[in-house]
């Protein structure tokens, strides 16, 4: 390493890479992939939410998640800022 | 016996063809009868790799559907003596590339006495590329220090486990050789490239070998011969370690270290 770099102490970026790596990779691993209902559930869960409010095409959000113990679905629902007041 | 290696990676031009014709180059130089063949149907580069693409005549679809003979096709490589290349076919569409059609001639092969069956997978985890990993026994992972290459190396991975025939079968999984390749000791040093450490743990794969970034490989690809016959480069000594390392010997890494500068380096480098 030459002198000069000794005066800049940027983060190192192939650490960054390495962290980036290891969430990825673990996020692969996890179980494998969600079920195939995912996006479908999706979709019919918006149509359901439409029914009673406006919503855009993003306003589910929905993540799975395998554990030892169970299998967990997150649901995200935003109903956009116009209702929140 | 024959074995069936495929060279494999996921990410396209991480060096998979340079790696498929250098290893196999290699095992034929050590005295094992081995054939080299080019699943990139449609987009074949072995045969410049290997310099043979003036002597394509019949190509790996043409045997498969029997207008071809084995001997008519295969093509003899005019340096190293006991290796062959079965060269993609050019035109045909990838659908040709049939599970049943590549195990005729993979036993076609076997029964030829071919010891090494080295398998030359295109890029993606399409078609043509689970069909290259399908009958393998052992795989070689191509994987650059860089983060979409690993994380591709980590979905082949994957798909070796679960797709190919040992998983299918539920015998002994594909043996697994991780060989990081265009590595830069240099970058490395000053944290901008992940480590030989770095890759290997986060794939958690036997490590075979370390190729480092040559100028030594275009150079070869320029003429059609495989960078492991260029003997004084880093790469092909690299190259030749790792076959060794197959075959199972033990062989220290090489090339991993940057050199040692002078002082004035040292201080301006
Ligand atoms: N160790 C290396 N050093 C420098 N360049 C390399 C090295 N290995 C491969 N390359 C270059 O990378 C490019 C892609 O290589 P190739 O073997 O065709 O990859 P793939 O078959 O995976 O698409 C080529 O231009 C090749 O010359
Ligand atoms: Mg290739």
């Amino acid at each position: 390493m030459g002198l000069l770099d000794y005066f800049r102490s940027k983060p190192k970026t192939a650490s960054i890479a390495r962290q980036r790596l290891e969430l990825l990779i673990a996020h692969q691993h996890e179980g494998g992939a969600a079920p195939d209902y995912l996006p479908q559930m999706q979709q019919d869960i918006i149509e359901v939410i439409r029914k009673y409010v406006a919503v855009s095409d993003d306003a589910v959000q929905i993540n799975f998640e395998r554990t030892d113990q169970c299998d967990m679905l997150e649901l995200n629902v935003s109903l956009g800022e116009d209702d929140a007041a | 016996m024959s074995k069936i290696i495929v060279v494999t990676s996921g990410k396209g031009g991480v060096g998979k063809t340079t790696t498929s014709a250098s290893i196999a180059s290699g095992l034929a130089k050590r005295g094992h009868k081995t054939c080299v063949i080019d699943f990139d149907v449609g987009l074949r580069n072995l045969d410049l790799i290997m310099g043979c693409e003036r002597r394509v005549v019949y190509d790996f679809i043409n045997l498969i559907n029997g207008e071809s003979k084995l001997n008519q096709t295969l093509i003899r490589d005019k340096r190293v003596k006991d290796l062959y290349i079965l060269p993609a076919s050019q035109t045909r569409d990838k659908d040709a590339l049939t599970k049943e059609g590549v195990a005729k001639v993979l036993d076609e092969l076997k029964s030829e006495g071919f010891e090494y069956v080295v398998c030359d997978s295109p890029a993606g985890i399409e078609a043509g590329a689970l069909m290259a990993l399908y009958f393998a026994d052992e795989a070689i992972i191509v994987t650059n220090p860089e983060v979409s290459s690993v994380r591709d190396s980590d979905r082949i991975l994957g798909i070796l486990q679960s797709r190919s025939k040992r998983a299918e079968d539920g015998g002994e999984p594909v043996v697994e050789h991780l060989l990081i390749t265009r590595y830069d000791p240099e970058r490395v040093e000053k944290g901008q490239m992940l480590s030989i450490d770095d890759v290997s743990e986060l794939l958690s794969v036997e490590l075979i070998g370390v190729i480092p970034e040559s100028k030594d490989v275009l150079e070869a690809s320029n003429a059609g011969m495989p960078v492991i016959l260029s003997e004084d480069s880093n790469a092909a000594q690299a190259y030749d370690d790792s076959i060794a390392r197959l075959l199972g010997e033990q062989r220290p890494m090489r090339f991993t270290q940057v050199q040692k500068k002078g002082l004035l380096g040292r201080l301006f480098g």
